[in-house]
């Protein structure tokens, strides 16, 4: 899915050494050494070595790793909160580690909007202050920054609060507060840096499906760091897998599922082997509602919408599967004042029997945003599987 | 036979310091002097101006205004007390001196305490001055001011930014020093400059300790100028060493009972600031 997109960051072999003799470290790295050798021989930590990735304009890209991966220092990196020992960080033909430090400041501003795990904001700063932060920086007038900064709060669903300082607010609220930050600064990179980790599952949940939203909407260049697999899993469109400083794997989270790269990968996700145990019916769920074949339009629409859904299944009256209808031939339908649904029925969605393994569903996703139907041998409709569930029960079984 | 050990000549070696920097620089001390004494007799001017009603309705709102009614009634007895007592001049005079030290300490010590917060090694250099300045008894700075200024209310001045100083810089630097960090990367991140990150981040998150300071600085400016009196500055402590010479406790005490309720009124009210004023 990316061969034809562009190039937004170029990281070539990005290494970092914390420590006064970084070039001895990378001696013995060179040799063959690994980080806990070069730690005993040098005291130097080796924090990267030899990243190598893209980041494509426009996607969503997860690095996750769990702590003392390396993964905060990677992400600070890109924007030279933390000095990279060596390697190359291409943005739009600049190459941030030989910036000079007026072009660092001018890179920061127009490319890097930062999230934090604990918020950052700033305490003394009203929510709407702290939204206009990097445009105040920037040096935008305040009429215009006060414009913008109000839009990004009402895009974050904070309106209303312009006036309230952030220890007024709710954790998710303050992250919020944060979120829209970085918005309104508008630049071309979204880092986000365990952005949701202090938040209640919950909360996370909903930030996350947000972001989703967001990032669907705007296509923000974004860089999420976590440690999370379900979150990794439920927002990457590429997931970067580093593990002591280094890559062990890059790709979407189906492959990654399916193909671990190695015993570390595996183990990280112990339920791929679930993939295969794990069938259609356990990531299955109830259908919440279904239309039938002599319903009309303005019923229909009425059932959908009630259940907040883009498309529908019409049984028969003994749920055998006959279609699926969608929401804009049935408008349609109901202008133009037809009866029944029957003749707008549609045929192109996969079906599948309750035993079918769950890895083969990742295929049939890629084509088709429609759930997938579940029937038994009778072609009676069982439930449906949408797209996160099939994540969701991989990765449970995972942690089981 | 004892062995005789000649002892340092430590005195002799200051004493011929000093002596070299009075000479050297008589024009610079001079120029101080004459700058210091216009800014005291220019205060004490406009505070002797107004009448003393005024002056205490001013206070009483003041106090009102950052704090509490109970402060302005505090004040208003207190002040009405002082008058009472007949040391309402003294009183301005101490005040005038007390003002005039800390405008002067918290001038230099503001960009001192920033500069070592911003600079480890200047923090290491300028931490153990700070303890020197701090711990060596208050009197002794009195004994070089007088061939630096003179007698009177400008060696107080120089005596008492020197005793008062140092906590206004330990608390700007430990104010700047206890910013937290995600804060500082946050304003990193968006590309704030050094400058930028001082006035819109550090400095304004680091206010409430660097006020502490400046109370502190202000508590004991008020202690030295009162001691001050001895090498002839003017004021409630003038009236106290001119009872010691007299044998007199009742006016001794009356001038003290002045100095405490100055103290506690500057003391309140520029806790009050620190806290921001009554929301």
């Amino acid at each position: 899915m990316n061969e034809n997109r562009n190039v937004k960051i170029r990281v070539r072999n990005l290494s970092k050494v914390f420590g006064s003799q970084p070039k001895k470290a990378l001696e013995l790295r060179d040799q063959g050494h690994k980080r806990p050798e070069i730690l005993d021989k040098t005291g130097q930590t080796l924090g990267l070595s030899n990243i190598d990735f893209d980041v494509y304009e426009g996607e969503l890209l997860v690095i996750m790793g769990l702590s003392g991966s390396g993964k905060s220092t990677l992400i600070r990196c890109l924007n030279r909160l933390i000095e990279p020992t060596e390697g190359e960080i291409v943005i739009d033909d600049e190459d941030i580690p030989q910036l000079d430090d007026k072009a660092l400041l001018e890179c920061r501003r127009r490319h890097f909007s930062m999230v934090f795990q604990n918020f950052a904001l700033f305490p003394h700063r009203t929510v709407q202050q702290n939204a206009e932060f990097g445009l105040e920086i920037r040096g935008v007038e305040p009429a215009e920054r006060a414009d913008i900064a109000q839009k990004a709060l009402k895009q974050v669903g904070l309106d209303g609060w312009e006036d309230a300082y952030p220890n007024q607010l709710s954790g998710g609220m303050q992250q919020r507060v944060g979120l829209a930050r970085a918005l309104a600064n508008d630049s071309t990179v979204l880092l986000m840096d365990e952005a949701f980790s202090a938040l209640d599952p919950l909360i996370r949940g909903d930030m996350q499906q947000e972001l989703l939203e967001l990032q669907h909407r705007m296509q923000k260049t974004t860089v999420f760091i976590t440690h999370d697999l379900d979150e990794a899993l439920n927002i990457g469109d590429r997931i970067i897998l580093l593990k002591d400083g280094e890559i062990v794997q890059i790709g979407t989270p189906e492959e990654i599922l399916t193909n671990p790269a190695d015993e570390y990968v595996k183990r990280f996700i112990e339920g791929v082997d679930m993939s295969k145990i794990l069938t259609a019916e356990h990531a299955m769920r109830p259908v919440r509602a279904t239309a039938r074949e002599d319903d009309g339009p303005r019923t229909t629409l009425r059932k959908m919408s009630e259940h907040g859904l883009d498309s529908i299944y019409v049984t028969s009256r003994d749920r055998t599967l006959l279609g699926l209808v969608q929401v804009d031939a049935l408008e349609q339908a109901a202008h133009q004042g037809k009866e029944h649904i029957r003749e707008l029925m549609v045929q192109d969605f996969r079906t599948v029997g309750p035993e079918e393994p769950l890895h083969n569903l990742f295929a049939m996703f890629s084509e088709k945003s429609f759930p997938i139907a579940v029937v038994d041998a009778e072609k009676r409709l069982q439930g449906v599987v949408v797209k996160g569930a099939v994540l969701d029960e991989l990765a449970q079984a995972g942690e089981k | 036979m004892a062995i005789e050990i000649p002892s340092i000549p430590l005195g002799q070696w200051i004493e011929g310091g000093l002596d070299w920097l009075t000479t050297e620089y008589s024009g610079v001390t001079r120029g101080i002097s004459r700058v210091t004494q216009t800014g005291i007799d220019g205060l004490n001017d406009a505070l002797f101006w107004l009448p003393p009603w005024a002056l205490l309705l001013i206070i009483v709102g003041l106090c009102w205004w950052v704090s509490s009614h109970r402060l302005a009634i505090g004040a208003a007895l207190g002040m009405a007390l002082i008058w009472n007592l007949d040391l309402w001049d003294p009183m301005i005079e101490t005040l005038t001196l007390v003002v005039i030290a800390t405008l002067v300490a918290v001038v230099i010590a503001m960009p001192v305490g920033i500069a070592a917060a911003l600079s480890e090694r200047l923090y290491r250099t300028i931490m153990p001055v700070l303890d020197f300045m701090q711990t060596m008894p208050a009197f002794v700075y009195l004994i070089p001011a007088i061939p630096f200024f003179g007698i009177g209310s400008v060696s107080a001045i120089f005596a008492t930014v020197i005793f008062s100083m140092p906590p206004a810089i330990r608390f700007t630097t430990l104010g700047i020093r206890q910013v937290p960090v995600d804060l500082i990367e946050a304003a990193d991140a968006y590309g704030a400059t050094r400058r930028q990150k001082l006035l819109k981040v550090q400095l304004p998150l680091s206010l409430p300790t660097v006020m502490a300071g400046i109370n502190q600085t202000i508590m004991l400016a008020l202690s030295m100028v009162v001691i001050a009196a001895m090498i002839g500055a003017d004021g409630l402590g003038s009236e106290v060493w001119r009872a010691i010479q007299r044998l007199r406790p009742g006016d001794g005490f009356e001038a003290g009972i002045a100095v405490v309720i100055l103290a506690m009124l500057l003391d309140r009210v520029t806790q009050s600031l620190r806290k921001g004023r009554k929301a």
